[in-house]
C-alpha cells in the first residue's frame, strides 16, 4: 500500500462516510491522492472517485477500530475526526492503516510523523475545548440560558455534556458560529439534541441580564491589582481570539 | 450602611478581598446531581484572567470589610479610613448563583475581615454558606477563609460547607507577626490549621466506613504568607513551607508579594515595589518540592540562603550538582529525568511512555514536545550530546542558560558608519546657532 492510486475521493463529510472511504482504501489496496467534499469544487487533474455512505460497511469500520487496534485508537479516530487539521482524512486513513497492521502499539508511536501530526492535533481540540469550557459566556434569555462560540475546531461535541451535567437545573442552547452547528438541552426529560443551522437568533438582553453582566464587568475590573498589571501573561493565559465572545469585554 | 447599592458594596468588598491569592477551585471532583446547580473539577477550572494576568475563578469577595483589628501590612486595619460595607446573605447568594449560572465562575471565595469578634464573624460566614448550600441549592466549589482566634466549634461547621478551607499565617515568623499583627499569633493561627488538618484525616477515615458519610473540608487546606514586609530569607521560607506541607498536610502554600498600601514605621516604604521575581523564585521552589522530588534543604543550603535571581532554582541545583549529568534519555530512571531542566513532568511522562516503543534521538525528543534550549546541556541521546558547548565547566553552563544571558540582552540595531556621524556638540551648537 506504499504508492498512492492516481485517484482523489469525495465523501459527503460525514463520519460514517469517511470510514466508508477508509475501507474503500483498503479494499484497494491503495492510498488516495487526498480526500474532498462532495460539494467541494473541483481543483484536481487526478480522477475522482465519489465513495457512496453506507451505514452498515461504516459500522463494520468503526467495530474493527476497537477489536483490530484498541478502544483508545478508536476514540483518537472519532475526536481526530473534529479537528480542524490540514488533510484531516488522508492522516486519519494513514494512522488507521498503520494502526491494522501495528495493533495497538499504534497509539503510542508518538515519534511516527502520522501518528505526531495526529496527537499534534488531538491537543490542539483538547485544549480548543478546555479554553471553551474556561470562557464560554452565558446569557439568560428568559427560560433558558444560551452560548454563542466561535472554535476552530469542532470542540461542541467535547464540551455539551460538561455544561449539561453542570446546568442540569435549566435549558441551554449552544450554538457554533464557525461550524453551524447547535446544541440544546431541556432539563425537562434531560433531552439532548445536535442541530444544523446558518445562524441563531438570540433576543435582547432583558434588565436583570444587563444588570448582571454590569456587576460582573465591576467585578472583573476591581479584582486586578494595579501595582501588577501585566497585559503579556494575561494574553498568554487568555488567548485574544476567545475574548469577543466573552461578557467582561464586551462594553 | 443600608444606604450602599450592590455595585457599591461588590467593589469595596472585592477590593479589599483582592490582595489574597488563593483563588484555586481544584482538589476535589463532585459529579453533577439532580436539581442542584454545579459540579467541581478536581483540577479546577480558570474562568477569565484580570489584567494583572492573574486567573479569575472563585468569586472573590470579603463578607464585611469593618474589621476590629489593626494589622500593619492590611488595607481593612481599623485604623485606616476606607469605605466599609457587609454583605447580607441573601446578596450574597444571589451574585453566586447569577455569577455561577453564565459560567463566569467556578464557585465561592468568602473570607472576611473581623467584625467584632472571630465568632460572630464566623456566625456571619456559616449563615450565608448555609444559605448557599441548602436553600439555594449550589452544588458548586466553596473556599472558605477559617478566622483565627473563632470557637473550634463554628470552624467545624463552616468545614461542613466548604470544599477548600485556608488559614492565613500571614508572616513568615513569629517574631514578624508579634511586630506587625499584634492580635494575631502563631498559636491562634497554628491551632485552626491543625483543627481541619485532624478533621480531614477523620473525615477519611469515615468515607471509608459510610460512603454518604458528610464530607469535611475534602480539597484540603491551604495558607498563604507575605513576602517582603518583613526581613526573612528565601531559606527561613522555604523551610517554613516545607514544614507546612509536612506537619498540616497542606495542598498549597501560597505566596503574595508585598504590595505597600499602607504607610507605616514598620513596613517598607510606599514607593517599594513588590518583590515579583523573589515570589517567582518560592513559587519555582514550592512546585519542586511539591512535584519534582525536591527537599528544601537541596534547593537552598546555609551557603545560600536566598535564590539565584538569574538561574530558576532547578537550573540552579543541576548547574552545582553536575556530577549527575549528563543523563542518558533512554535509560535515565523518572526521577532522574524530573531533575533535568527544561524537562518538566508532562515531558518526562512522554519520554517514559515513548522509549518503551524505540529508542529516543533529539528528533523525537522534539516531535514530543521536549524543548532542548536548557536541556540538551545536560542530556544525552544513545551516547550523543546536542550541547553547542562544553560541558565540563559549569559557569559555562550556567552563563548559557541565565535568565539575563548574552541571548537575552538587547542589542542596538547596526548602523551604517560615517565620518560625519554628528555628535553631541554638534547638537549643541545647532541649538545655539553657531552652525
Amino acid at each position: 500500500m506504499s504508492d498512492g492510486a492516481n485517484i482523489v475521493y469525495r465523501y459527503d463529510g460525514t463520519y460514517q462516510g469517511f470510514l466508508c472511504c477508509v475501507a474503500q482504501c483498503f479494499f484497494d489496496k491503495k492510498l488516495p491522492q487526498g480526500v474532498q467534499l462532495l460539494d467541494e469544487p473541483q481543483g484536481t487533474l487526478f480522477g475522482i472517485k465519489a465513495v457512496d455512505t453506507d451505514e452498515r460497511l461504516a459500522a463494520r469500520v468503526e467495530r474493527s477500530l476497537s477489536v483490530r487496534i484498541s478502544p483508545l485508537a478508536q476514540d483518537m479516530v472519532r475526536k481526530g475526526f473534529l479537528c480542524c487539521m490540514e488533510d484531516k482524512e488522508l492522516r486519519l486513513i494513514r494512522f488507521i492503516l498503520k494502526g491494522y497492521r501495528n495493533g495497538a502499539r499504534v497509539t503510542k508511536l508518538s515519534v511516527d510523523p502520522d501518528v505526531h501530526a495526529i496527537d499534534k492535533a488531538l491537543l490542539y481540540l483538547k485544549n480548543e475545548a478546555h479554553y471553551h469550557v474556561e470562557f464560554m459566556r452565558f446569557a439568560d434569555c428568559g427560560g433558558f440560558l444560551a452560548s454563542m462560540i466561535t472554535p476552530n475546531n469542532m470542540v461542541l461535541p467535547l464540551v455539551a455534556p460538561h455544561f449539561c451535567e453542570r446546568f442540569n437545573t435549566g435549558n441551554l442552547v449552544i450554538f457554533d458560529k464557525t461550524h453551524g452547528m447547535g446544541f440544546v438541552y431541556q432539563s425537562a426529560g434531560r433531552k439532548r439534541e445536535f442541530f444544523q443551522a446558518d445562524s441563531l437568533d438570540l433576543p435582547e438582553p432583558s434588565e436583570e441580564e444587563t444588570h448582571f453582566q454590569e456587576l460582573w464587568r465591576l467585578f472583573y475590573d476591581t479584582i486586578a491589582v494595579e501595582g501588577r498589571i501585566n497585559p503579556a501573561l494575561r494574553r498568554g493565559n487568555m488567548p485574544i481570539r476567545y475574548w469577543q465572545n466573552m461578557t467582561e469585554f464586551q462594553r | 450602611m443600608s444606604e450602599l447599592d450592590i455595585f457599591k458594596k461588590l467593589e469595596i468588598l472585592t477590593d479589599a478581598a483582592k490582595y489574597d491569592v488563593a483563588c484555586t477551585s481544584s482538589g476535589v471532583d463532585r459529579p453533577g446531581m439532580e436539581g442542584k446547580l454545579g459540579t467541581a473539577a478536581k483540577a479546577g477550572i480558570c474562568h477569565s484572567f484580570a489584567a494583572d494576568g492573574r486567573c479569575i475563578s472563585l468569586l472573590k469577595v470579603l463578607m464585611s470589610n469593618d474589621c476590629a483589628f489593626d494589622c500593619t501590612y492590611c488595607v481593612n486595619r481599623r485604623s485606616t479610613d476606607c469605605r466599609r460595607a457587609s454583605f447580607t446573605p441573601e446578596e450574597l447568594c444571589e451574585l453566586t448563583m447569577q455569577f455561577y449560572r453564565r459560567n463566569y465562575i467556578e464557585g465561592l471565595f468568602l473570607s472576611s475581615a473581623v467584625v467584632k469578634n472571630p465568632d460572630y464573624t464566623c456566625e456571619l460566614m456559616l449563615s450565608a454558606v448555609k444559605m448557599l448550600r441548602d436553600d439555594c441549592g449550589f452544588w458548586g466549589y466553596v473556599h472558605i477563609k477559617a478566622i483565627p482566634g473563632a470557637s473550634p466549634r463554628l470552624t467545624e461547621q463552616l468545614g461542613r460547607y466548604a470544599d477548600r478551607m485556608s488559614v492565613n499565617i500571614e508572616l513568615p515568623s513569629q517574631q514578624s507577626l508579634k511586630l506587625l499583627a499584634p492580635q494575631k499569633s502563631k498559636e491562634k493561627i497554628l491551632t485552626p490549621m491543625a483543627q481541619i488538618r485532624d478533621g480531614i484525616a477523620q473525615n477519611s477515615r469515615e468515607i471509608v466506613k459510610y460512603k454518604a458519610a458528610p464530607r469535611f473540608v475534602p480539597a484540603g487546606q491551604s495558607t498563604q504568607m507575605i513576602i517582603g514586609a518583613s526581613p526573612e530569607s528565601d531559606r527561613q521560607i522555604l523551610d517554613l513551607t516545607e514544614a507546612l506541607y509536612k506537619k498540616y498536610s497542606l495542598k498549597r502554600v501560597f505566596f503574595s508579594a508585598y504590595m505597600p498600601v499602607v504607610s507605616d514605621r514598620a513596613l517598607p516604604a510606599i514607593d517599594t515595589p513588590p518583590p515579583l521575581l523573589r515570589e517567582h523564585r518560592l513559587y519555582q521552589a514550592d512546585w519542586l518540592l511539591r512535584f519534582y522530588g525536591f527537599t528544601a534543604g537541596e534547593i537552598l543550603d546555609e551557603e545560600h540562603p536566598d535564590f539565584n535571581p538569574l538561574l530558576d532554582p532547578k537550573c540552579n541545583w543541576a548547574v552545582n550538582h553536575m556530577e549527575h549529568f549528563p543523563v542518558e534519555i533512554n535509560t535515565a530512571p523518572y526521577e532522574m529525568l524530573l531533575r533535568v531542566p527544561g524537562i518538566g513532568v508532562k515531558s518526562a511522562m512522554r519520554i517514559r511512555s515513548a522509549r518503551r516503543q524505540c529508542r529516543l534521538d533529539f528528533d523525537g525528543l522534539k516531535k514530543l514536545g521536549v524543548v532542548l534550549k536548557r536541556a540538551r546541556y545536560f542530556i544525552v541521546c544513545s551516547g550523543k550530546s546536542a550541547s553547542p558547548l562544553p560541558t565540563d565547566n559549569p559557569a559555562v553552563i550556567a552563563g548559557a542558560i541565565s535568565e539575563r544571558g548574552l541571548g537575552q540582552r538587547k542589542v542596538d540595531p547596526p548602523e551604517q558608519l560615517s565620518f560625519f556621524a554628528p555628535v553631541r556638540e554638534d547638537g549643541v551648537k545647532c541649538l545655539t546657532g553657531q552652525i
